[in-house]
């Protein structure tokens, strides 16, 4: 690999300090942002290759977020940023300024489990346990998707998070059970 | 992954003189926008992109999704494909889009993913995704593994010596069947480019990909007033059900009155080497008949000039018989 001027991270804007794409002097490049995490604020001073990923799992060490494939295609990073669910291995942190993140600590206690936590303990929705935040984040997110009422329908809405035990019926039946106690999903 | 500088984009114009820093907006390009980053993130993590300066666009106000007075409908670059997919102009005007955007990724990468970003999303070829491997596109010069390796999801129109890459995109399949047009706004002011001339065939230089010089940032997407009367479909065959790349796939518009066509386009993913519009198809439809005599024939004029790779023979027969039951779903659902 050539070597390459280590650019320095420090701006706000696009365009300033500098002007051209000349060696910036290298120096301290970590960006500092904050943003939302469960509710906490969290301000955080991190390389900028940081996934969102890396930085709630090794720096914030909530580690109940997965890192599977680490390029989007399995969906065990999977957690909601702004109300909506995305895969975190594909999020710069520091680009997640102002951003409100909720994981799987974030959405159920272990005395008061979220009904899909209960549901997939009922349903038996897993085996090894690896995929399963993924699975929770992304079930929770799809109660409020427009999404239709098969089963199939569910199955298209969770292609997105893989699971190497094959629990998917299982994990089909949890997120029905919930989905028919709960007509109107808020 | 390489250093780089991240920074936010304070406006457009911000945006576009950061970009027009760089050399070149194609491969190897030294500063890129990041908006979904679901392109972007998967390519530096692989060390295919490595940009010195990643300049965060998503925050621009670029993500109104609005019918225009003409009738049509104004798609800001930076709106989410979700947003799209299930947008009602889109969904009951051009259900074509929403069908083809729901095909593509998962629910949580078209959260993230863009309508800009999709447009510029890059080839699955495994060769271009390998830095240890030979390819003209990452590396120009260096040769292209696919046409002596594995070359199954590759494509068989619009290839080169140079390079087999298919384009991966579903969203722009239906774009070039609504004719839409990519508003860029760089350096030396606006363009408004037609899709079927936005994108590149790789000829000797499959490193250029579509129209963009540096400082290019893609704005916004138009697409004209749909056609009175006509009804569109997208269809995609793929290994699995959900969440795979397609092997084909089939973008149509058509309009019959009469018992005759009157409005035919076609477009056609998963094999070529950018989303393919079929001409030929469409003129073999025009004025005929809307059946399957017809549509057989349009399927045969679409891949009369496929070029197979030594494990995608297959696709010819599969793209044809998509297109015939693509054409045959449009002419036959009732609204």
């Amino acid at each position: 690999m050539p070597q390459r001027p280590i650019p320095q991270s420090k701006t706000t804007h696009a365009d300033t300090p500098n002007k051209t794409l000349q060696a910036a002097p290298a120096g301290d490049s970590t960006v500092s942002f904050t943003m939302t995490v469960n509710g906490r604020s969290e301000t955080l001073s991190l390389d900028p290759r940081t996934t969102l990923l890396d930085a709630l799992r090794e720096h914030l060490h909530l580690t109940g977020t997965k890192k599977g494939c680490d390029h989007g295609q399995c969906g065990a990073c999977t957690v909601h940023v702004n109300g909506r669910r995305v895969n975190s291995c594909l999020c710069f942190a520091a680009a997640c300024e102002g951003d409100t993140v909720t994981t799987i600590e974030g959405i159920g206690e272990i005395e008061a489990l979220h009904p899909l936590q209960a549901a997939f303990v009922e349903c038996d929705g897993y085996q090894c346990g690896y995929c399963t935040a993924g699975q929770l984040m992304s079930a929770v997110a799809l109660l409020d998707e427009p999404i239709g009422p098969s089963d199939d329908d569910v199955r298209e809405a969770m292609s997105g998070n893989l699971c190497r035990c094959g629990a998917y019926q299982n994990i089909v039946s949890a997120i029905q059970s919930v989905r028919a106690n709960k007509p109107s999903s808020k | 992954m390489d250093m780089f500088q991240l920074s936010r984009a304070r406006d457009m114009r911000d945006a576009i003189n950061a970009g027009a820093l760089a050399h070149t907006a194609q491969q190897g390009a030294e500063v890129r926008f990041l908006a979904g980053g679901t392109t972007l993130l998967d390519l530096m993590k692989l060390n295919v992109e490595r940009p010195m300066r990643v300049v965060d666009i998503s925050r621009l106000p670029l993500d109104k999704i609005e019918e225009t007075k003409d009738g049509g409908v104004r798609i800001g670059a930076t709106s989410r494909n979700s947003d799209l997919a299930h947008h009602p102009l889109i969904r009951d005007r051009y259900a074509v889009l929403s069908q083809a955007v729901l095909a593509g990724a998962s629910v949580q990468l078209r959260n993230m993913a863009t309508t800009g970003g999709n447009i510029l999303q890059r080839t699955r070829c495994v060769y271009f995704r390998d830095t240890t491997s030979p390819c003209n596109k990452r590396e120009p010069g260096s040769g292209c593994s696919a046409i002596q390796g594995f070359n199954r999801m590759m494509a068989i129109m619009g290839t080169s010596e140079s390079c087999i890459a298919s384009n991966p995109s579903d969203m722009c399949v239906a774009l070039q069947a609504l004719e839409a047009t990519i508003h860029v706004e760089g350096t030396g002011g606006k363009r408004a480019i037609p899709i079927d001339e936005f994108f590149l065939l790789p000829g000797t230089t499959p490193d250029r990909e579509n129209v963009l010089d540096a400082g290019d940032l893609v704005t916004h997407v138009t697409l004209p007033p749909p056609v009175d009367g006509a009804r569109s479909a997208y269809l995609k065959l793929r290994d699995r059900a959900s969440y795979e790349f397609a092997l084909a796939s089939a973008g149509v518009v058509i309009g019959v009155k009469d018992g005759r066509i009157e409005h035919a386009r076609v477009a056609l993913g998963g094999v070529g080497t950018k989303p393919w519009r079929s001409r030929e198809a469409e003129k073999e439809l025009m004025n005929a008949t809307p059946d399957e005599a017809t549509f057989k024939r349009a399927a045969d004029a679409a891949l009369a000039d496929a070029k197979p790779q030594s494990e995608n023979g297959f696709k010819v027969e599969l793209s044809k018989r998509c297109i015939v039951h693509t054409l045959k779903l449009v002419t036959t659902q009732t609204s």
